[in-house]
């Protein structure tokens, strides 16, 4: 006996209710962009520039004193938060600090470093700092450039790709489907406020990747469909689409997702923001290629009959027929 | 119709076992790591304590390439530098100025007396007492510009002089400061290596990056902070004459002159002409050594057009002191005894035997040629590496057998052999990084554990049509066969569009992102390899042996 996680055979109407679809898409898009202008992304020093400091230790841990032993220093803002996960050891407490960029300053200073080192091991004897970064305003703001630059890129090279391999109103649907995809996970960073860095830009090229595979496949079956069945409308042969490759689009989702999930919840508090990325970014990319990506094809219709004389007919290369 | 050509299996089984045979190493990795750190030093000429013992534990035969460890995983630090170019400017102008001086000092009877005026650092500014001549002036400098040594600026000159009212306005070209920036960033770059290599720290990365920026990266060392002080931040070495001395940093220096403190002797400050006579530039060997009386010293070395330089101005200056400049100290300014002709001396101060040497090593690796600014450090220590790569494994394992599980339950033999492709797909990537010596990172383990949940995809879609085909009543043999064919352009697409994300990601990013892309691209390589290829051929066998006459996907 298999395991089927979809029925043998399913006619499902992925279409029916496409506007309220698209209507719900959009209006989570709208939230994530407000949010994302009230509330703004919890920025790591990658894109702010700053220190971070892991610090590890036997005892428990007394926010309070640490943040007593740093503030006479004048840092400015100095965050202080304790880490918790599954994997730490008893006598294992970790706390990450953050303190911002100093004002009028273009690169690191050493001396900051040290001196929140100092007078921590005044609090905490035994602390060791396990981690320290410091992050230049300098290449900060460079960082965002190419990030963002990296990921419109990315959307560009996916458009121009499915554009010749299919046809534009493809890969506008793809395309709609992956700003979608990038919008909401954004959102969702800043909803929860986890901590956006570096790598969750390469979470967020991935989820591009992601859900471009999964549009592409049910892509590649449409135009499948639209050559074997001349007669059928546009969202018939949509849905019977979908509906072949729900099976294949459930099953990838899900051994990623159980990948994924392994490592979010053994892989360690270091990458968990990463991860967590990535398993949203599956969730949504999964969705989007049936409700977005698809119905963004259906709304703008593809031409259907390559029997009618085109623009091409009459110059010297009609008569050849490849 | 199921029909793959002997040389074809060959060929797909051979590249199996050598992605996997490269991939080996990586299982006794420490093993391995040890065997080969001996082996290094046993070719560089070192032998005993044990080196052939422990060069003996892996076969030389065996291929002993191994993934690199990430500084995320392994600890360590990552500076990245900006190489200060524009001071290079500034020495360049203060070098200029007494071959102005002297040029213009022959002439003094048509463009009168010369004076330096205060002007930007990388500028200088001569005021003449006969404006009416300053053309003429002009002219005679111009006599002074070189061709720009570079390959992209054919026919420049290096300095462009201008009239600017009643002076004369010195400045570099701007095809010389390109060529000069490419000049002192390779030298940083190449000075930054020898130093970082006398302290003999494994595999360190050491790029330029960009224009004038520097990254470096020394794995299993403490701290950023340690790094910085290997690295030193030493601007310039140079040997100026003195003018006079001076009670305090305040004194009034006069143009073309600063006051600088003094090492030695508790304090105290020197003027000194800011135009050197010889930079360290031109030192070819420095080594620790005695004085006279016996005190530690730094003996050097010029080059031939160091030494000339030296020799010249040490014969016309016997008596008075010069100083030597290190770091914008006056380290010593010994009094010149007699001409020194052969471009050799002697650095004396009140040295320790220890300082004297560490000078020396300073001196021998060469001096930066510019300042270096740091714009991001980072230390992992070595406890977080050892969690993150625990963690990692467990996942990664976790990831692996639900996966395995999971595909066994959906697709029963089937399934069953896109496991074997699974696990030859993950050898291989591997085999992979091994060989191109790529290096993991923590995110490239959560490349990995992404791969191994979408390279079962390739698989899916095949077996996905195969059922279809089934289902539509065609024979076993066919319906493996279409399923395959038909499987074939949505895995390509789907694949291609990923894989371009990941160059792009390659090529935007650094360190950890960078890492990520690898291991992401390699994952797709070998997976696209592994489905089409590798499930297949298992298919084919097992089809040839069995001969079923109908098939359960």
């Amino acid at each position: 006996m298999r395991l089927r996680l979809v029925p043998k055979d399913t006619k499902w109407d992925f279409f029916g209710k496409s506007t309220l679809t698209l209507g719900f898409s959009g209006l989570l898009v709208v939230l994530s962009v407000i949010f994302f202008f009230v509330q703004g992304l919890n920025f790591g020093i990658d894109f702010r520039g700053g220190t971070t400091i892991r610090t590890e230790s036997a005892q428990v841990v007394d926010v309070a004193a640490y943040r007593q032993a740093i503030v006479p220093l004048n840092l400015g803002d100095v965050s202080i938060t304790e880490v918790f996960d599954p994997t730490f050891e008893e006598d294992q407490n970790v706390t990450m600090i953050r303190i911002q960029a100093q004002d009028g300053q273009e690169a690191v200073t050493a001396d900051i470093v040290r001196d929140v080192q100092a007078a921590l091991l005044a609090v905490a004897p035994d602390i060791t700092f396990v981690s320290v970064e410091s992050v230049g305003p300098k290449v900060s703001g460079e960082l965002i450039q190419t990030a963002v630059i990296a990921v419109l890129l990315a959307i560009a090279a996916v458009l121009i790709y499915i554009w010749l391999r299919f046809e534009w109103q493809f890969a506008a649907g793809a395309v709609a489907a992956l700003v979608h995809d990038v919008v909401l996970t954004i959102g969702v960073f800043s909803i929860v406020q986890i901590r956006f860095d570096l790598a969750i830009i390469a979470a967020l090229l991935t989820i591009v990747g992601y859900s471009l595979n999964d549009t592409v496949v049910v892509f590649d079956r449409v135009r499948e469909n639209l050559r074997k069945f001349k007669k059928i409308s546009l969202k018939d042969i949509l849905n019977t689409s979908i509906n072949e490759t729900l099976s294949r689009t459930v099953m990838t989702s899900v051994t990623t997702l159980l990948a994924l999930i392994s490592l979010f919840v053994l892989g360690g508090d270091v990458i968990r923001g990463f991860v967590f990325a990535m398993i949203w970014g599956v969730i949504v990319g999964t969705y989007s290629s049936v409700f977005i990506a698809s119905a963004v094809l259906l709304k703008l219709g593809v031409k259907r009959d390559w029997s009618k004389p085109d623009a091409n007919a009459g110059n010297q290369f009609s008569g050849i027929d490849a | 119709m199921l029909q793959i050509d002997l040389w074809k299996r060959v060929l797909i089984w051979s590249v199996c076992a050598l992605g996997l045979l490269l991939a080996l190493p990586n299982g006794f990795y420490t093993r391995v790591e040890t065997h080969n750190d001996a082996t290094a030093s046993l070719d560089a000429g070192f032998s005993g304590n044990g080196l052939e013992e422990q060069a003996g534990m892996w076969p030389n035969w065996m291929p002993s390439s191994l993934v690199n460890l990430g500084l995320d995983l392994r600890g360590g630090a990552h500076l990245l530098a900006e190489v200060k170019v524009e001071e290079v400017y500034e020495t360049r102008m203060k070098g200029l100025w007494p071959e102005v001086r002297n040029l213009l000092r022959d002439q003094r009877a048509t463009v009168g007396t010369v004076r330096l005026q205060p002007s930007a650092p990388d500028a200088l500014r001569v005021k003449l007492s006969k404006p009416e001549a300053i053309q003429e002036a002009a002219n005679l400098v111009r006599g002074l510009a070189q061709p720009v040594v570079s390959l992209t600026a054919a026919g420049a000159t290096d300095i462009v002089v201008s009239v600017d009212d009643d002076s004369l306005l010195i400045t570099l070209s701007e095809a010389e400061r390109l060529a000069t920036d490419q000049r002192t960033v390779q030298q940083a770059l190449e000075i930054i290596r020898r130093r970082i290599d006398e302290v003999g720290t494994r595999e360190p990365t050491i790029q330029r990056q960009g224009a004038d920026r520097i990254l470096i990266q020394v794995p299993g060392i403490g701290s950023a902070a340690e790094l910085k002080d290997i690295i030193g931040t030493t601007a310039l070495l140079s040997f100026n004459p003195v003018v006079g001395r001076a009670g305090d940093a305040n004194a009034a220096a006069g143009a073309g002159n600063e006051v600088l403190p003094a090492v030695e002797e508790g304090g105290g400050f020197y003027v000194i002409e800011s135009a050197f006579v010889v930079s360290g530039e031109e030192l070819t060997d420095a080594q620790p050594s005695f004085d006279q009386n016996g005190r530690p010293a730094v003996s050097f070395r010029f080059n031939p057009s160091g030494a000339r330089k030296f020799g010249d101005y040490t014969a016309e200056n016997i008596g008075s002191p010069f100083a030597i400049v290190l770091d914008g100290e006056v380290i010593s300014a010994p009094v010149i005894q007699s001409h020194i002709p052969g471009g050799s001396g002697i650095i004396t101060g009140s040295f320790s035997v220890e300082e004297s040497t560490n000078l020396a090593v300073l001196l021998r690796a060469g001096a930066l040629p510019a300042g270096l600014e740091f714009l991001e450090e980072r230390t992992i220590g070595p406890e977080l590496g050892q969690d993150s790569i625990e963690a990692g494994r467990i996942a990664c394992i976790v990831a692996f057998a639900a996966v395995l599980v999971f595909m066994f339950l959906s697709y029963g033999t089937f399934g069953l052999f896109a496991n074997i492709a699974l696990i030859i797909n993950v050898g291989l990537i591997f085999g992979l990084l091994s060989l191109v010596g790529a290096t993991l990172t923590l995110p490239g383990i959560a490349g990995i554990v992404l791969t191994i949940g979408m390279a079962v995809d390739a698989n899916v879609l095949v077996f996905e049509r195969i059922r279809e085909e089934v289902k539509n009543g065609k024979g076993a043999a066919r319906s493996i066969d279409l399923g395959y064919e038909k499987a074939l352009s949505a895995i390509i697409d789907a694949n291609i569009t990923t894989f371009l994300t990941a160059v792009i990601l390659f090529a935007m990013g650094s360190g950890p992102v960078r890492g990520f892309a690898i291991t992401l691209g390699l994952g797709i390589l070998t997976s696209v390899f592994t489905a089409i290829y590798v499930t297949r051929l298992i298919i084919v066998i097992w089809f040839e042996r069995r001969r079923p006459k109908k098939i359960e996907v």
